[in-house]
């Protein structure tokens, strides 16, 4: 009989704790695990103190475009971090959770930290690999991630094609066989970032590994110094992971004002230096130039400036019959 | 008599064909028909379009080839080890005989990346091969492999009991009318497992086919090289292309049904072909 009180006061005492627990899900992409594991139990502290509730992120990590699928088919994401905006956009257009113009929703266009794609070789870059020439030359074998499928490879592959777009006085035919001849260097394609990650740094596949930069740092800390080292071209692309409020999700639940504080907390100071140590770069200039011996400086294009924004990047080069699937149909 | 009347284990033939069709209705029939569903969307040029590209056409060679040779060594292999299991008595059957359950039991996605290591270049399987210019993983072999891997348990458990049932007196009687081990399997063995054996290969390719997380993580998922339907489903799917993807979907459902009827029919065949003789 005690045992049994016990365990009901117990059971009374958790349902009287989770009475102010709000509970959110933030439905985000492979690399962003190691940061947001950090920045969750920042935000629950800073909420804490600040509204005395507690505020625990559920967390839910994959491919990009098959996490916004999961979202736009329903799965109860309150806000979602993905790697691009394309994929926010999609839910958009596929559900009323949220309105078209959500990139409004916070600064920068609600891209709070940026990266951008680096190069990831073996330790004394034994194929000398220094710039994307180097990638293309008979020999060298790069891994990177199917386009069609990861938000990362999109970065990548629209790093590449500016690079000799800017190269060749920005010519598409010899864009294109650029590309072609570096996909013809591509052993593998995963499906996701961390897959290619795997596929590079467990499976000993490539000479080169294409990733976003907080990856490429994540694998370098990983896999034990010493292993790989971390090769920033003369050029690439910012890539501008973007974060959105599912507005419909988040209202009917009663969690909007939190589920808001949570992502414009990624632009306090805490969040941009949370951001900075997991390599993210971040947008606050302060502490940007605070950790500028991590991020060396070099020249980028953005998809709005290059490609003419997301929808007509998708339509040209990784839609059916884009210049992706060009490059394996001849 | 009163055996006429006996009372049957389970109620009458209506109610149990009511819910055997309720049944496959809502666990088979109706995600099929919301699959078909989603063709809704798309005319059939657009149709033609998505399911005759180069690039579907030969991830519909590569899943079919390679599920039906998986299948097909399976078939042997599964026979071989039914039959040991079966026949013989050594130390460690029952372990043997667990073993070959594994492959139903391991998430396949484990058993991808645990093959795709063990095959890979520098792993323990796959550095034997290196030097003879073998590469598996990562290539087409490796979706091979991946797909016998996961298809082995259908044939040794429809086998298996077929073969515990099988009356030794006949294979003695065939080596007493003179015939050899050779002419005994081929010509009384065989025809007897053979129905039994079409069910494993049916199931073992029909597994094959679906397959998708052992292979994504074996395979170099190369376009017009080492693409299976499947991942190609999911690259579909992941774009947002859903009509594409059911379109690819009914295609390979459609296909598969009609190589499933064929099989059975096949077995018919042998069933009755040997009544006759």
């Amino acid at each position: 009989m005690r045992i049994f009180l016990q365990i009901l006061a117990a059971l009374l005492l958790v349902a009287a704790a989770s009475a102010s627990d709000i509970q959110l899900l933030n439905v985000s992409y492979d690399a962003t695990r190691e940061f947001y594991q950090q920045y969750n139990g920042a935000f629950a502290k800073y909420w804490k103190a600040k509204t005395g509730d507690n505020v625990i992120v559920k967390m839910s990590h994959g491919g990009s475009g098959k996490q916004a699928q999961l979202v736009a088919a329903g799965l109860d994401a309150d806000v979602v971090t993905l790697a691009l905006a394309y994929d926010i956009d999609a839910i958009a257009q596929q559900t009323q959770l949220l309105p078209a113009a959500w990139q409004k929703q916070f600064p920068d266009d609600s891209a709070p930290y940026t990266s951008t794609i680096v190069f990831l070789v073996r330790s004394g870059n034994p194929k000398n690999i220094h710039d994307w020439d180097d990638l293309v030359k008979p020999g060298v074998s790069v891994v990177t991630p199917n386009p069609k499928t990861s938000g990362g490879a999109r970065w990548a592959y629209l790093a590449a094609y500016a690079y000799a777009l800017e190269k060749d006085g920005h010519d598409d035919a010899q864009a294109r066989d650029f590309m072609k001849r570096l996909y013809k260097n591509v052993p593998v394609l995963d499906s996701g970032a961390r897959g290619a990650t795997i596929t590079f740094a467990q499976h000993q596949i490539g000479d080169v590994l294409l990733s976003w930069e907080n990856e490429a740092y994540m694998a370098v800390n990983n896999y034990g110094h010493g292993q790989f080292q971390i090769i920033t071209p003369s050029f690439s692309i910012l890539a501008e992971p973007t974060v959105a409020v599912l507005d419909k999700v988040a209202t009917k639940e009663g969690k909007f004002v939190v589920a808001h504080a949570y992502l414009s907390y990624l632009y306090s100071d805490e969040g941009q230096e949370l951001a900075a140590k997991n390599y993210y770069r971040p947008r606050n200039a302060k502490i940007a130039a605070k950790y500028s011996d991590r991020f060396p400086a070099l020249k980028w294009v953005t998809v709005e400036g290059e490609f003419g924004g997301w929808e007509r990047a998708q339509d040209t080069h990784f839609a059916d019959g884009g210049t992706f699937d060009q490059i394996y149909q001849q | 008599m009163s055996l006429s009347r006996h009372r049957k284990v389970l109620p009458g033939f209506r109610s149990t064909l009511g819910f055997t069709l309720l049944y496959l209705g809502l666990v088979v029939l109706v995600p099929l028909a919301a699959a078909f569903a989603k063709l809704g969307g798309l005319t059939w040029a657009q149709f033609w379009h998505a399911i005759a590209s180069p690039v579907t056409l030969a991830a519909y060679r590569l899943s079919f080839g390679a599920s039906f040779f998986a299948a097909l060594v399976n078939s042997v292999f599964g026979l071989l080890v039914a039959w040991v299991l079966v026949r013989y008595q050594f130390w460690g059957k029952k372990l043997m005989d667990a073993l070959v359950d594994l492959p139903f039991a391991l998430p396949t996605a484990v058993a991808g990346i645990t093959l795709a290591t063990l095959y890979a270049q520098n792993g323990w399987i796959g550095r034997w091969l290196t030097p003879f210019g073998i590469k598996i993983s990562y290539t087409s072999l490796g979706v091979f492999v991946a797909l016998t891997f996961i298809g082995l348990p259908f044939v040794v458990r429809t086998v298996q009991p077929v073969l515990e049932d099988f009356d030794l007196e006949i294979e003695e009687a065939a080596a007493s009318l003179g015939a050899n081990r050779f002419k005994t399997f081929f010509r009384v063995i065989l025809p007897m497992i053979f129905p039994a054996l079409l069910t494993g290969f049916a199931l073992a390719f029909a597994r094959a086919l679906g397959e998708y997380g052992s292979v994504v993580f074996i395979s170099s998922n190369i376009p017009l090289r080492t693409q299976i339907v499947p991942v190609l489903i999911m690259s579909k799917l992941e774009q947002f292309d859903y009509a594409g993807a059911t379109a690819l979907a009914v295609v390979m459902l459609a296909i598969s049904f009609a190589l499933l009827l064929a099989i059975n029919g096949l077995q018919t065949w042998s069933v009755r072909h040997r009544e006759h003789h």
